[in-house]
């Protein structure tokens, strides 16, 4: 390694770092804007132009702020936790491909690679939870453990059933570039959107994103983990929730809105990164949407919908995906009939659970519409 | 070796595996306690084993001072126990002092009265609509419950010239007679409040995750109810018809067309839905007196110096909480009071949340605590 090397490493390292708070700036920004605007409210407005400075103005806030550690903590890991936190979603920035040939590093077993340092961020929660000896603290990171292990499995399932459906176009289905060219025709989104929805679902969980902030959940255990961290500590912890949300947009494009794919993104390759962008602003945007007007579910009704509904939903996406995508690459007659035989009764179970539970939940609905209708 | 043995040794005390409740500290400062109000909860896992409630941090000794004021001045006390109910407060002072003297109320004032009582009524629910969408986690309600209440407290600093702490009505009347133009203000802030209900039924009322957080949540025996002395939404929910306005009728109540609404099952949803029709009822009463709101003046005839006779009286009335009551003793002669005794709902009510509680998701604490919607002010008086 010369010092060449070691140079453009660093410049790359530094390029990179400041381009995700930049993305994080911008992503705080537009959440506190867009919920203002459903809310009726006008938002930042004050500070730079339609108050787009004001998140640098919290954040130089919070570097000035005094660094308060209480006395009972265990200090190494205190200090420890929020690095562990951080880093594993710049990892992740690591092998995101921005368009055809900006790539960092296109790894050929990419989505392995993010689905195996998505699961890392947990370890950075327990441990605050754990370090800063404080009983809400704890609550929250053993919420976030049990959530992220439930919604890990959907999540993976369909990201599974993604590089499944990738063999078919593509001799690299595990690389996220491999991915995006295979949908060159079709986004995985309208072959799949049962995937798709798993994926959101998932993606929503491990972000702790209303309505599944449960491991933050401020009326109940007042922010978990972070409750004893204060200043750019905090703030740490508060960038990284949201370059987590803009992670997760920026695979949810890749893996099922076709990534850069766009009319003329072939001819015209800087077109490439703008439909990038556009698709995950398109995904944050309908994850703040949702925040608004929805409250939070208990933790045991989070659990019984990752395990009762969301993981074996994956699992039929699954199957289904991989029969076909078997008896397609065969092209046998016996394994077409086999595939279909799976498939249909796959997706017959698929919709018949959700019949039932779509009756269910109209009764339920139906039941308290009753109850007040004098 | 050495270490392996101890650690064998000490596997049975291995704080790691070994299993405890857990004890935690909810308030005074938290977020979801509505106010300076102490939780102890004895937790295993998610699950509420027990739970102590702690009160007092508010106490600023009401009832002593009342003791030591005029009983014209008693009535800021009174704005200052139910602090988004002012009106309601005051009226069950001065309907108490009223009582002791045998003043008779002008038919306006009396209208005046009722009017701002029943809007003050639908504020306080809207806060509690409002504040009860933060217990569960939307973010929405607050914003639809907060904008209408605003509203409402508008017309009130036209009438009173302050938004909260009135101190408006008098013993035998109220201040001074209702600005220009308030019976089509008021007109227009009742069309306002019904779009308003809807978009916060729309947004609330018939969420799923609502109902599954709230439904069956936080119901205990009616009998238990009636035991701890709950009153208000409360107890209408759980089905126990009992409403100060309809059982022990004051005022012009007898005269008006209005429900009180009852639900089944007690629960969580029931009293929230018990809550949100009466802000319907309410808007139906302030039309029907805006109506027939007669002219005449707003004071009765009322001695400079108020001295009831010796004696004592107890006047209550139906509170957005629940049933306020004041025992008034007067030792005659005296311009303050021998004795004022405050029976506040809000304090009855919160003795029924151990019960509520217990068995509950942590979680199910704070929907329940928003659900019997307490004021810390007059709970701790």
């Amino acid at each position: 390694m010369t010092l060449l090397d070691l140079i453009t490493i660093a410049v790359i390292v530094f390029v990179l770092f400041n381009g995700v708070l930049t993305v994080v700036l911008g992503v705080i920004w537009a959440e506190r804007k867009a919920l203002a605007r459903l809310q009726q409210r006008v938002g930042p407005s004050r500070t730079g132009p339609s108050g787009i400075l004001q998140t640098a103005a919290d954040a130089v806030k919070l570097m000035l702020k005094e660094d308060v550690r209480p006395g009972s903590v265990n200090r190494l890991i205190f200090y420890l936790a929020p690095l562990l936190i951080f880093t594993p979603i710049f990892m992740l920035w690591m092998v995101l491909p921005f368009s055809s040939g900006l790539i960092l590093s296109d790894l050929d077993i990419g989505l392995f690679y993010v689905v195996a340092i998505l699961g890392l961020s947990v370890v950075g929660h327990v441990l605050a939870g754990w370090a800063s000896n404080n009983k809400y603290a704890l609550l929250g990171s053993a919420r976030n453990a049990a959530q992220l292990i439930s919604y890990e499995l959907p999540l993976v399932f369909a990201v599974l059933a993604v590089g499944l459906l990738a063999q078919t176009a593509t001799d690299r289905p595990f690389s996220l570039a491999g991915i995006v060219e295979a949908q060159g025709g079709v986004p995985y989104l309208l072959i799949m959107p049962l995937g798709f929805a798993l994926f959101l679902v998932g993606a929503l969980a491990e972000t702790a994103r209303i309505p599944f902030d449960i491991p933050h959940a401020e009326e109940e255990i007042v922010g978990g983990a972070f409750v004893e961290y204060s200043g750019i500590r905090w703030g740490v912890f508060f960038l990284t929730e949201y370059a987590g949300l803009a992670t997760m947009a920026f695979l949810a494009a890749i893996l099922f809105l076709g990534g850069w794919n766009g009319p003329f993104s072939d001819q015209f390759p800087p077109l490439q990164p703008l439909y990038l962008i556009l698709k995950i602003s398109a995904i944050i945007l309908l994850v703040f949407w949702i925040r608004a007007p929805l409250p939070r579910l208990r933790i045991d009704q989070l659990m019984a919908f990752a395990w009762k509904l969301a993981i074996p939903a994956s699992l039929v996406n699954l199957v289904v995906v991989a029969t076909v995508v078997y008896a397609q690459q065969r092209n046998d007659w016996e394994l077409w009939l086999a595939g279909g035989i799976i498939s249909v009764v796959s997706i017959a179970l698929a919709v018949v659970t959700g019949f039932i539970i779509q009756r269910r939940r109209e009764q339920r609905l139906n039941q308290f519409r009753q109850r007040w209708a004098q | 070796m050495a270490t392996d043995a101890g650690m064998t040794a000490s596997v049975s005390r291995d704080p790691m595996t070994e299993q405890a409740e857990l004890r935690i500290n909810m308030g005074p400062q938290h977020p979801a306690t509505h106010g300076v109000f102490r939780m102890v909860l004895t937790l295993d896992g998610e699950r509420i084993v027990d739970v102590t409630p702690h009160i007092g941090y508010l106490h600023r000794g009401s009832e002593r001072l009342a003791e030591g004021e005029n009983f014209q001045q008693i009535t800021t006390l009174f704005d200052r126990l139910d602090y988004v109910a002012n009106f309601n407060n005051e009226w069950v002072y001065v309907r108490a002092v009223e009582k002791a003297m045998g003043v008779e109320v002008p038919p306006r004032a009396e209208h005046i009265r009722l009017i701002l009582s029943e809007l003050n009524r639908i504020a306080s629910h809207l806060l509690f609509y409002g504040t009860y969408g933060l217990d569960i986690g939307a973010m929405n309600p607050v914003m639809i419950g907060f904008r209408d209440r605003e509203r409402i407290q508008h017309i009130f600093e036209g009438v009173t010239g302050a938004r909260m702490m009135h101190n408006y009505f008098r013993i035998g009347g109220v201040k001074e007679d209702l600005p220009d133009g308030f019976t089509p203000a008021v007109r227009a802030l009742l069309d306002q409040l019904r779009s308003g209900y809807e978009e916060a039924r729309a947004t609330l009322t018939e969420s799923e995750i609502f109902i599954e957080r709230t439904a069956g949540v936080g119901a205990i025996p009616p009998d238990d109810l009636l035991d701890y002395g709950v009153t208000g939404p409360v107890l209408r929910a759980a089905g126990i018809d009992y409403d100060v306005r309809k059982a022990d009728p004051y005022s012009i109540y007898e005269e008006l067309d209005f429900r009180a609404p009852t639900g089944q099952h007690g629960d969580c949803y029931d009293r929230y839905m018990v809550r949100m029709l009466e802000i319907e009822q309410s808007i139906a009463i302030v039309d029907q007196a805006l109506t027939r709101l007669p002219d005449g003046p707003v004071m009765g005839r009322v001695p400079r110096i108020i001295r009831p006779p010796q004696g004592d009286v107890y006047v209550h009335g139906e509170n957005p909480r629940g049933d306020l009551g004041v025992y008034l003793v007067s030792s005659g002669g005296t311009v303050t009071p021998y004795r004022l005794k405050i029976r506040g709902p809000s304090f009855c009510n919160l003795m029924a949340l151990a019960d509520m509680v217990r068995g509950m998701y942590l979680a199910d604490a704070t929907v329940i605590l928003g659900s019997l919607d307490i004021i810390l002010g007059e709970v701790d008086r």
